[in-house]
């Protein structure tokens, strides 16, 4: 059985004035109807570009290679004309700041029905129907009035339920959310995720919830993948993830963040460091440099772990043997992610 | 809409008398007495005080002020009695140099600047713009570094060399055409264009330029705006993507300058007009620059503001209609 | 680790301090402190169409030594409560006392030896820095500009001020643009610090950083604070980061405080609705925990300051409003020792797991 959405090996580079980038290198994962994954990761993880690129949408100077399947069709090596005949039908994508992601020319309604049209060859009446029905289902109150509005006129989450409104015209297998509610307050947020997630429920969507906060992906996904440099680190279940990673740079995600339910008085312990120039990446791991657990000078800084399944389809991308990185999490890090504590202790 | 229409409308007519009253100042107050200089050489000071009545340059300068705006909406009167000349609406004063009402010296030389600057525009809206748009489209590409070549070299290059190379080139060397004169364009518009073309392409090399690397930019920022980004993820070709989502927002901005220097041209292109001997508004002021002609010189001051104003105006409307950000507020 | 050590402070850095005496005494008291903005409309002859009441009628003290946090969504005024209390605006109303001074409507010649003692950090690092100038120039600008005198000269006190906020003193000749963003809030860190004053007015300092600098910047925050005594007031839209760091905290909607009191009374005996719904929608990132806890979902966005509601500010959006929360805004009234609310049906509502601990 395949899934619905196939990552093979994934790379993605483009060269600059500095040298060559590899923004995305060797990512792999499957996501199926109605599953949620989410791709957290810094900024320059190589998260947004991993959609992009499946989408399509990395033009010119990049380079992409590797094998993306949607329902069985290969789209990187395919024909453009074919992929572009894919977006925003079969697959479609949100973006992280809705005001500047819809034309400030054109009622949202315009913006809607043009991609439908296009898509269905459907009538400007039949278009205009579905796009107010379309408009109601996000949560925009009285959509007949509405659709003849043009983005300014709408509040930030009003935006982005615009923006899904779109994505979601031609009932696309694939929905991608790239930081759909970074930009928005934190009340909306709940809104929009809450609005995805029964949306998903309704129409079995697969979607790909691309964040840098934990929170989010912890609230709404099944599977989480954590990107570092351009490179997957980790990829299991939610519970895989939160509760038994196995990486150290996801261990050092889950105890620098601030919780709500944490009481204050212990310490943050961040991860040291910045995130690594993709020019520059550190060789070997390229987490190596800002690990606490690196094995130095061999093998962390002369060789890229291998990404090799634990257990049960858990990834992980680390050279420190299954029993090291059992007992490390068992006597650093669980003590410091509280929750767990209950859970795995 | 409508409203915001005859809110442009009342701050054009206060600009304008903004302008009129500083030129009117600038001229008729400052400098050397008007009469002295309508007067001519050999003068005694009865005749200048007489000339000083009959221009009204007796009475408070308040009051000449608002004699001179009234007169070009209603008309006004030199004199009294048998001396009285009727200066009919739009009246600007005469010239002193041949007394001739200043709106039909005006109105002589409008069709010459008018063909001159509409077909320049013609020429320049389509070469500038097309040649930005396929640069952006095409950034990085040998057409795109050739284009801006070339329109570096058009906006740094003095429009009285270009002139002059091209008449070398095109009616001494080449022989093509006729020497640049002004053709009525409705009795021989074939005429009218081989008579006008030089000055035309002298113009609009200059602007291309200008228009090309303007559009350029806007295209190439527009093409990277996030809305272009979701176009292309809604599937839409290419085509639409550019032309649709991309052009309209890249021109608009476009649209404004090119209003102000349609303005500009309208109200004389001194140099072109004189490179080509042809009598246009911008000669006209020259010449009256010259003989401190001071009717002329107001007149073809007003004139000209007027044309900036009104294209501004225009392009404002225009905006709007483009961008509804702009309608709303 | 590239968090600050606090084995640097020199002679000359510890004495400026000397006179914030313990913690408990009141460092900034705010009374009826109001900012309207008008809405200016026409080029020449401008008339005012409106009115934004972005801050209006806000009373609060913060304790020397304390982090006061100031929570709340875009547009509810707390970046401009910030600016007010440092007095990069002036009041409309009200009044704002520092150490027993009264600066709400000092002339800004006589605000900037105040800036001694009271600084502000702002949440994106690099639009602070003015990239033209170096960094040693950036955070040796305050003792120019006071004309403080510094043992050793400004180049060692900035060095080692740099060294301080965990970044390298070589780095003094660098360019804003050749450090990372947490490294470049950690020089804004540097610059606000210089003059060791008693406030530090910290507008969204992390919400722009990454995860992983995030914490590194909280935590250098928390070390500095031990070590000089600094007294905090924290702005913030992350609820999470503020009860991390925060001894009080005032929820901010519209203009308005809803709920003010220690961390403990806003985070486990919430009172009012919106802060009900805040903390009900901030991410846990725990799956078990957040999926399991309740969740308040508030239906529309924030009314416009524009035309703000009558009554209370939130009744729009609460699902309790009654009559009376449209024709009567409820005064902000202790409800608890040092726990206030501004609602007329308060409620304590624990929405958050209790940790184990």
């Amino acid at each position: 059985m395949t899934s619905l959405l196939e990552v093979e090996d994934l790379r993605v580079r483009f060269s600059t004035e500095d040298g060559v980038v590899r923004a995305v290198d060797g990512v792999s994962f499957e996501v199926d109807r109605g599953q949620t994954l989410g791709i957290v990761g810094e900024s320059g993880s190589g998260k947004s570009v991993t959609s992009l690129a499946i989408m399509g949408l990395l033009r010119g100077r990049f380079t992409v290679e590797g094998s993306v399947t949607l329902g069985g069709d290969e789209l990187v090596r395919a024909d453009p004309d074919f992929v572009r005949e894919l977006r925003g039908n079969r697959m479609a994508m949100i973006f992280q700041d809705p005001l500047s992601s819809l034309h400030p020319y054109y009622t949202v309604g315009n913006q809607i029905i043009e991609a439908y049209r296009l898509h269905t060859g459907a009538t400007k009446r039949v278009a205009r129907k579905r796009a107010v029905d379309l408009l109601g289902r996000v949560g925009i109150p009285q959509p007949e009035g509405r659709i003849d509005d043009y983005p300014h006129q709408f509040s930030g989450g009003m935006r982005q339920r615009v923006m899904i409104a779109m994505a979601l015209a031609c009932d696309p297998e694939l929905l991608i959310a790239d930081e759909p509610t970074t930009a928005l307050d934190v009340t909306v947020q709940a809104q929009i995720l809450n609005l995805i997630a029964d949306l998903q429920e309704e129409f079995g969507t697969a979607v790909i919830l691309i964040t840098h906060d934990l929170g989010v992906v912890a609230g709404v996904a099944d599977e989480a993948l954590v990107m570092y440099a351009g490179r997957p680190v980790e990829h299991g279940t939610l519970r895989q993830v939160f509760y038994e990673p196995r990486h150290p740079y996801t261990w050092g995600l889950l105890s620098s963040v601030t919780r709500l339910d944490r009481e204050p008085e212990h310490r943050l312990r961040p991860i040291s460091g910045n995130p690594p120039s993709l020019i520059d990446v550190p060789s070997g791991c390229p987490f190596h440099p800002r690990c606490p657990y690196r094995m130095l000078p061999e093998p962390c800084s002369t060789e890229v772990p291998e990404y090799a399944p634990v257990n049960g389809g858990h990834l992980v991308a680390c050279h420190l043997s299954e029993q090291e990185r059992t007992e490390t999490f068992a006597r650093d890090i669980l003590p410091r992610v509280q929750s767990s504590v209950r859970k795995g202790g | 809409m409508i409203r915001y229409i005859v809110r442009r409308l009342i701050a054009v007519a206060g600009i304008l008398l903004v302008i009129c009253g500083i030129t009117f100042v600038i001229f008729y107050v400052l400098p050397a007495d008007p009469a002295t200089l309508a007067c001519g050489r050999a003068c005694t000071p009865e005749r200048i005080a007489e000339i000083q009545h009959q221009l009204g340059l007796d009475r408070p300068i308040y009051q000449q002020f608002f004699d001179y705006v009234v007169g070009i909406f209603a008309g006004r009167t030199f004199g009294t009695g048998e001396a009285a000349v009727q200066c009919p609406f739009p009246c600007l004063g005469f010239s002193y140099q041949n007394n001739l009402p200043v709106w039909s010296l005006l109105m002589d030389r409008l069709p010459v600047s008018a063909s001159i600057a509409i077909g320049a525009a013609a020429l320049w809206l389509l070469v500038g713009l097309g040649a930005g748009v396929i640069s952006a489209l095409r950034k990085g590409s040998l057409w795109d570094r050739g284009a801006m070549v070339v329109a570096l070299s058009g906006v740094s290059l003095p429009v009285y060399f270009t002139a002059l190379v091209l008449l070398y080139v095109f009616y001494i060397r080449l022989e093509l055409i006729p020497y640049p004169e002004f053709v009525n364009p409705f009795t021989d518009p074939a005429g009218w264009i081989s008579a006008m073309i030089l000055p035309w392409i002298t113009l609009a090399f200059l602007f291309s330029a200008m228009y090309a690397r303007l559009t350029r930019a806007g295209m190439l920022d527009t093409m990277a705006e996030n809305y272009v980004r979701t176009a292309r993820a809604k599937g839409l070709p290419e085509r639409t993507v550019v032309v649709k989502h991309g052009m309209r927002a890249a021109l608009t901005p476009v649209i404004t300058i090119f209003g102000i220097d349609l303005g500009q041209l309208l109200g004389g292109a001194l140099i072109t007009e004189t490179v080509f001997g042809m009598p246009g508004v911008g000669q006209l002021a020259y010449q009256a620059i010259g003989t401190i002609d001071q009717p002329v010189i107001m007149g073809v001051t007003l004139f000209a503001a007027f044309f900036i104003v009104f294209a501004n105006l225009i392009v404002d409307i225009l905006y709007a209609v483009l961008d509804p950000r702009v309608r709303y507020t | 680790m590239g968090s600050a050590t606090t084995n640097t402070t020199s002679s000359s850095t510890a004495d400026t301090t000397g006179d914030a005496a313990g913690t408990g005494g009141v460092l900034l008291e705010v009374t009826g402190l109001r900012k309207h903005f008008p809405i200016k409309r026409g080029i020449i002859f401008q008339k005012q169409v409106g009115l934004v009441k972005a801050v209006d009628g806000l009373n609060f003290t913060v304790r020397r030594g304390e982090t006061f946090g100031l929570v709340g969504e875009s547009g509810c005024g707390k970046s401009t409560t910030g600016r007010l209390l440092t007095r990069l605006l002036r009041p409309t109303d009200g009044q704002i006392v520092l150490n027993g001074q009264d600066i709400s409507y000092l002339p800004q010649r006589q605000v900037r030896p105040i800036r001694r003692d009271m600084q502000m950090i702002f949440q994106d690092p690099f639009s602070s820095l003015n990239p033209r100038h170096t960094v040693g120039s950036i955070v040796g600008a305050p003792f120019r500009l006071q004309r403080v005198e510094t043992e050793g000269g400004i180049k060692r006190a900035v060095q080692e001020l740099l060294e301080l906020v965990g970044l390298n003193p070589e780095h003094y000749n660098r360019y804003p643009h050749e450090f990372s963003g947490g490294q470049a809030q950690r020089i804004g860190i540097a610059r606000a610090l210089a003059l060791r004053p008693k406030l530090m007015v910290c507008d969204e300092p992390v919400s722009a950083l990454d995860v992983s600098i995030r914490a590194q910047i909280i935590n250098l925050l928390q070390d500095l604070q031990e070590e000089f005594d600094l007294t905090y007031v924290f702005i913030a839209h992350d609820l999470s980061v503020v009860r991390h760091i925060s001894d009080r905290v005032a929820v901010m909607y519209l203009g308005h405080i809803v709920e003010l009191g220690e961390a403990r009374q806003i985070y486990q005996h919430p009172l009012h609705p919106y802060t009900h719904a805040l903390l009900s929608a901030i991410p846990i990132s725990d799956p078990d925990v957040d999926q399991a806890r309740e969740r308040i979902l508030l239906t529309g966005d924030v009314p416009s300051p524009l035309n703000p509601p009558s009554g209370c500010p939130f009744r729009t959006r609460c699902w309790k409003a009654q009559d009376i929360c449209r024709t009567e805004r409820p005064p902000l009234a202790e409800k608890a020792t040092g726990h206030q609310v501004a609602c007329h049906f308060p409620e304590d509502r624990a929405l958050i797991p209790a940790s184990d601990r």
